[in-house]
């Protein structure tokens, strides 16, 4: 199949890895991988701090760059969130943005809907447990999904976390608008986290995982955050 | 566009107010506890219904279709309910409600000893009616064991259903041997000892009070029938014995049919308190000859409701029927508790619903739509499908849309960078730059054995106050797939 690649801009930046692991999963399987270099932001950040004016032609250029994939591939749920569920609110007279928002999909709905893989052949032999991001979790309802395919990786050891399906407190500008609100939450996951003696906490989001990481760091709390299509990547 | 006017608009922005709260390590510890607890039971009980989606969806479309034709079952609750022995007053504000009710319990003898006995009501609160009766001269005795306990200690409700849910029991009972004037002289702290003192304080009040003031959970148009659901019999005694009753009921609380209550009375305390069915459910319609109170009044309160009903993305606020099930599991709630918002409507539902009640004049409640993080926990809860991080969103790019014009340092950045970002050359060099500008800091911290940044300078600093930022690594993903992708 060939398919589409919205890295997303938090990835295409700050975390080039993410992409490449999509990149190698993708090929490893067979498939062609494009990335049309016209993509830059969905316009999630504008449009949820009320900026819906800025917002609306980043939406449009988005759905302008991804014309004619079958398929799109985001290894991002709020990304992709904002594509197939805040898209139709915010531009809804335009047919290729809804079109665009029909056949984009997170990484894992992709493996396991579209294509119906769950194992990928993938090692990873470390203690890792996965933080089910908000939107992912709510919106998408990726359901077991990313854990299906962590599952099948070798030597893996998957621990649950506490209190796995509550906010991280990431939530875009409320990081920094309510910044105390913010760290309170965040220093609960950290603590949830480092308490699964994990080496490595997994997440859908790269924003949700820099606010996380940034935290276990800052902490010194020996747990690493880290993409799970990074894992999924991953080989002996 | 009248808006409302009481209890439900804050005096400081929520991000100071929150501040404030959160240096409270007691109440933290209080709110997990309770706000726990209750989600978990909420959870168990709700997963036992298999038609709870269904039932939700029901609640939803019935709450659409009272909104849609407002007016016309307004006036036919206002028939039924005059047909059946009860005086309908209409109140526009908190203001005019308040003087309503305080001429009303005056006129039924209430004042000096006689006392106002008070079921559990967020409409009374919301219209600050205490200090209205207080004020004229009537004693206001709330019934309910938590509003009672914050009643004595001079307080104001945290949480829609569990108004005392900051306080833990041994904070309780020093609040009644302070302030309860006959508390029994060997109180302890255990529920039972506080909820029995709670009763003997109460049953005196009861058989002497000549009123009392409720709200009511629903409104049933086609027979004109008031609804109450509580927990503690104490709304059941307020609703019988006093000679006047004086319920205040905001607009949106119509159903159109009795029927239409099979859905909600399986909804709301599934929600609210996580039980199956709440102990005591009470209906009046009118007056009934020689059984219960002789003077029943319904006071209709708009206080904000039509100015919010005008806006078609908000108005599903109105749908609300103050379960309180979206406070027990916001991230945000759980963490600074009921107070941070200012209003006697906290948490998410709260965070929609006052800044719509009140406009866009009080700039505190404007601060209310940004304190969440759109996690979407509030959305999944709630019994009548309320979409509130989409009110959110919509009610920020309300805000952003009215202030456009004004300078804003906030606005000239997001301006700025979707700028950036609508050019696909400008964008790349942005990112290139980007990353070649962080080389020193990534030099730095490679020196020091760490991947990210300790401390940022403004405006980034506000991110690296409270945790390590990522550095973007030399080389873009577009830069890597341009130049130096493999094959």
């Amino acid at each position: 199949m060939r398919i589409g690649l919205f890295v997303t801009c938090v990835n295409d930046l700050l975390f080039p890895d993410t992409g490449r692991a999509v990149v190698t999963i993708l090929e490893r399987l067979g498939h062609t991988v494009e990335f049309p270099a016209d993509q830059t932001c969905c316009g999630q950040l504008h449009a949820n701090s009320g900026y819906r004016a800025e917002a609306l032609p980043l939406a449009r250029g988005l759905a302008r760059a991804f014309a004619g994939y079958q398929a799109v591939v985001a290894p991002s749920g709020s990304c992709v969130a904002m594509v197939r569920d805040g898209y139709p609110r915010l531009v809804p007279d335009d047919p290729a943005v809804a079109e665009l928002a029909a056949r984009t999909y997170e990484l894992s709905e992709l493996l396991v809907d579209v294509l119906g893989v769950t194992d990928l052949d993938a090692a990873f032999p470390h203690r890792v447990t996965y933080h089910p991001t908000c939107h992912g979790l709510r919106t998408l309802r990726l359901g077991d999904k990313p854990h299906r395919l962590l599952s099948a990786v070798r030597g893996i050891e998957l621990v649950d976390l506490p209190g796995a399906e509550e906010c991280c407190g990431f939530g875009g500008t409320f990081a920094v608008k309510n910044a105390a609100v913010s760290a309170a939450i965040l220093a609960d996951k950290c603590a949830a986290a480092a308490g699964t003696g994990a080496a490595y906490l997994a997440a859908a989001d790269s924003s949700c995982l820099a606010h996380i990481g940034g935290g276990l760091t800052r902490r010194r709390a020996g747990v690493r955050a880290i993409h799970y299509a990074e894992i999924l990547a991953a080989t002996e | 566009m009248t808006y409302g006017t009481g209890q439900i608009s804050a005096a400081e922005p929520f991000p100071a107010a929150a501040g404030a709260a959160l240096a409270d390590r007691q109440l933290r510890a209080n709110l997990h506890r309770a706000t726990h607890t209750i989600g978990a039971k909420r959870a168990g009980v709700v997963a036992e219904l298999p038609d709870w989606e269904q039932l939700r969806a029901a609640g939803a479309a019935i709450k659409a279709g009272v909104l849609a034709r407002l007016p016309e079952l307004l006036v036919e609750l206002e028939a039924a309910a005059t047909a059946a022995g009860a005086s309908v007053h209409w109140a526009r504000d908190a203001a005019e409600a308040g003087r309503i009710v305080a001429d009303l319990a005056r006129a039924g003898g209430a004042g000096g000893d006689a006392p106002v006995v008070k079921v559990k009501s967020m409409a009374t609160q919301e219209i600050g009616l205490n200090d209205t009766l207080a004020a004229a001269g009537v004693t206001a005795v709330e019934t309910d064991l938590a509003e009672l306990i914050v009643q004595l200690a001079g307080d104001t409700p945290s949480h829609i259903l569990v108004p005392a849910i900051h306080y833990n029991r041994h904070q309780i009972r020093e609040i009644f041997v302070r302030e309860m004037g006959d508390p029994p002289a060997d109180l302890t702290a255990e529920p039972a000892a506080l909820a029995e003192a709670a009763r003997r304080h109460l049953r005196r009040r009861f058989l002497t009070a000549p009123v009392a003031v409720s709200g009511a959970n629903f409104a049933v148009a086609e027979t004109g029938t008031l609804v109450v659901v509580e927990s503690e019999g104490n709304g059941r005694m307020c609703l019988t014995l006093p000679e006047t009753l004086i319920s205040v009921v905001g607009i949106e609380k119509l159903v159109p049919r009795f029927a239409d209550l099979e859905v909600f009375l399986q909804l709301l305390p599934r929600s609210s308190t996580g039980e199956r069915m709440n102990p005591y459910t009470s209906m009046w319609t009118g007056v009934t000859p020689g059984d219960g109170p002789r003077q029943v009044h319904i006071v209709l309160l708009d206080n904000g409701r039509t100015a919010t009903l005008a806006d078609p993305v908000g108005r599903q606020a109105l749908h609300c029927i103050r379960c309180s099930a979206c406070l027990n599991v916001c991230p945000v709630y759980r963490r600074v508790g009921g107070h941070a918002y200012g209003s006697v409507y906290p948490g998410p539902i709260g965070a929609i619903l006052s800044p719509q009640m009140t406009g866009p004049g009080s700039v505190a409640n404007r601060t209310l739509p940004y304190a969440s993080t759109l996690c979407g926990a509030c959305y999944d809860v709630c019994p009548v499908k309320i979409n509130i991080p989409e009110v959110l969103v919509h009610l920020r790019q309300t805000g952003v849309d009215a202030a456009r014009g004004r300078p804003s340092v906030q606005r000239t950045g997001l301006r700025g960078l979707a700028w950036l970002m609508r050019g696909r050359r400008r964008y790349a060099v942005a990112l290139r730059a980007a990353g070649l500008g962080a080389g020193p800091l990534r030099l730095l911290a490679r020196r020091r054995g760490r991947s990210a940044a300790r401390r940022l300078p403004w405006p980034l600093s506000a991110w690296t106050r409270d945790r390590d930022a990522p550095l973007p690594p030399g080389q873009t993903f577009r830069d890597w797939w341009a130049r130096d992708r493999p094959g």
